[in-house]
């Protein structure tokens, strides 16, 4: 086992717009991101469980040029909403860090 | 084989770039400069308010770099989305520190102003037209949301740029616009193959973005031919990898195969990325699909009240042990106080407590419930006017400071407060209210272009 934080490149979270927020899991090796993706430990479902979103609301992308998993989500709260604790959307990646991927 | 070269002096006009990466562009005889200035990523203020988002000599020093250098190789140049969210008055904050530049610099330019607001009336118009419609995940719009909104603005394409292009503009300042468009707009006008030239564009708006590694923001350089384009950066310390240009339409997009613009659809999906040296990339593949419907994305602002609020640090191991019956007395106190003074109820405005070191990025959707040693404390008000916001976040924070601690005897004092004065009246606060497109009879019927000299 070892965490995606150890085996990714980057991961990051940002606004695609005020009313969607994407995750990017992104890879710098393509042995390493061909695992992950076979393992399928990164899927829309997991993403759902994180952030409380039903499955049908993720768009969820592949993006082997990229070495790079995205992940797409309607913004829990619209940017810059009163209540709203991230304007950019740039710091809800953290759980993503600690996910265990297996067989590495 | 045909070509143009587009140069992108950075990624946001304002946020400085490196002089000579610019004048080592320039070098390369390019067709155009164009630069972004606006975008809806750091909240609803901008829009709001119509205040820039950078302080004015930011943009006079990004401005007097790019006209001097424009004026002296004779490259026309475009700026999108002035001043943070393209607003009339933010153009014509922009033509006014290009007119003071160019009095200082003796420079002259012909300006073409493209200004992108939409009024009421318009609106209300498509609306009954049943011509405006609701982007993911947004509800249909209404027409009280039209009514109540500050500021409204159409993002406009390649179209309306073309036409200030036409019109012989060596200078053009343009409302909020696809940041894209900006450089796609002479290409396209100049008949190129559009899937290359909107994929350029799409990389090229963000600056050094697309770099392995961006030190900080600067120049970025394209040249685009019928079949693909090369790209890469300026800055010799900076190189351009095929995997780092290939996952740049990961950035800030929903998807990075398919990118929608106000004509089209960019789609990457067959694209192919190779090393053209080893600094600069050779994209292959990128395809355009024109739209059944022309569509023009809203964004609009309203006006939802005033904020106040303090920040300070709580290290009191006690009040940390039972935060949530901590923060919850000073919360009813507040709602009593407040009732007693300004006779006003509780659902008439909010109060928030933001506590840093806890959830203050995450909110509820943090799972990690340990506190460490210390929080930061935001107590926040926002309230229909500023005496009201105010009164409730002075009321609170002082309530916070000597609210009693269940495991002390005595008169305590509850906060590590960082400044003086401790409550900020921080003004006027804005929320997004629009994610919606109108079809127009045309790609240029939403935006005016007026045209002056300096």
């Amino acid at each position: 086992m070892a965490k995606l934080g150890e085996l990714a490149q980057l991961i990051r979270s940002k606004n695609a717009g005020p009313f969607l927020l994407t995750f990017d899991i992104m890879f710098a090796d393509p042995k390493i991101y061909q695992h992950v993706k076979q393992s399928k430990a990164i899927n829309a479902q997991m993403i759902g469980d994180i952030y409380g979103v039903p499955v049908e609301k993720i768009h969820f992308v592949e993006y082997d040029p990229g070495l790079a998993f995205k992940a797409t989500i309607p913004r829990p709260i619209t940017s810059g909403h009163v209540g709203d604790g991230d304007i950019y959307g740039a710091q809800q990646f953290g759980p993503l860090v600690q996910v265990e991927i297996p067989g590495i | 084989m045909k070509q143009i070269t587009l140069v992108a002096p950075t990624g946001n006009l304002g946020s400085s770039f490196s002089e000579e990466s610019f004048l080592s562009a320039l070098k390369r005889k390019p067709d155009i400069i164009a630069c972004d200035s606006g975008s809806t990523d750091g909240g609803p203020y901008r829009l709001g308010s119509g205040v820039p988002y950078f302080p004015r000599a930011l943009y006079k020093r990004d401005l007097r770099v790019i006209l001097k250098g424009a004026h002296a190789h004779g490259v026309p140049v475009i700026i999108g989305s002035a001043a943070g969210a393209g607003l009339n008055c933010q153009v014509d904050f922009l033509v006014d520190v290009a007119r003071e530049i160019a009095a200082e610099e003796n420079l002259a330019f012909d300006v073409a102003c493209v200004y992108a607001e939409q009024s009421k009336e318009y609106l209300t118009k498509r609306l009954s037209e049943g011509r405006i419609r609701a982007l993911h995940p947004s509800e249909e719009l209404s027409q009280d949301t039209i009514d109540r909104a500050a500021n409204v603005v159409g993002m406009m394409g390649v179209e309306p740029l073309i036409e200030a292009l036409d019109r012989g503009a060596t200078l053009v300042i343009a409302g909020r616009s696809s940041d894209t468009a900006l450089f796609a707009a002479l290409p396209i006008k100049r008949g190129f193959n559009p899937g290359p030239a909107w994929h350029a564009g799409k990389i090229l708006e963000c600056g050094a973005a697309s770099t392995v590694q961006r030190l900080f923001p600067d120049t970025m350089v394209a040249d685009v031919d019928s079949e693909g384009f090369n790209i890469g950066p300026m800055n010799p310390a900076m190189r351009c990898s095929p995997l780092s240009v290939a996952a740049h339409t990961l950035y800030e997009n929903g998807d990075p195969f398919v990118m929608r613009e106000p004509s089209g659809t960019l789609d990457t999906t067959d694209c192919a990325y190779e090393p053209a040296d080893d600094r600069w990339v050779r994209v292959s593949g990128s395809a355009f699909h024109p739209a059944d419907q022309y569509t023009v994305k809203l964004e609009a602002a309203e006006l939802i009240g005033y904020r106040s609020f303090s920040i300070s640090g709580v290290r009191d191991p006690m009040i940390l042990s039972d935060l949530n019956l901590f923060l919850g007395e000073v919360r009813e106190r507040t709602y009593a106080k407040v009732l007693d003074t300004a006779g006003v109820e509780p659902d008439c405005y909010r109060l928030d407590f933001r506590c840093y070191g806890l959830d203050g990025a995450m909110g509820p959707l943090e799972q990690e419930k340990t506190i460490g040693h210390e929080i930061g404390l935001m107590i926040e008000a926002v309230a229909e006017t500023q005496d009201l916001a105010s009164i409730v976040a002075s009321y609170g924070r002082y309530l916070a400071l000597h609210n009693p601690v269940k495991h002390w005897t005595g008169m305590v004092t509850n906060l590590a407060v960082p400044m003086s004065p401790p409550v900020i009246n921080h003004g006027p606060v804005y929320q997004f209210s629009m994610n919606h497109v109108v079809i127009p009879d045309s790609p240029t019927e939403m935006f005016r272009v007026s045209e002056v000299t300096i």
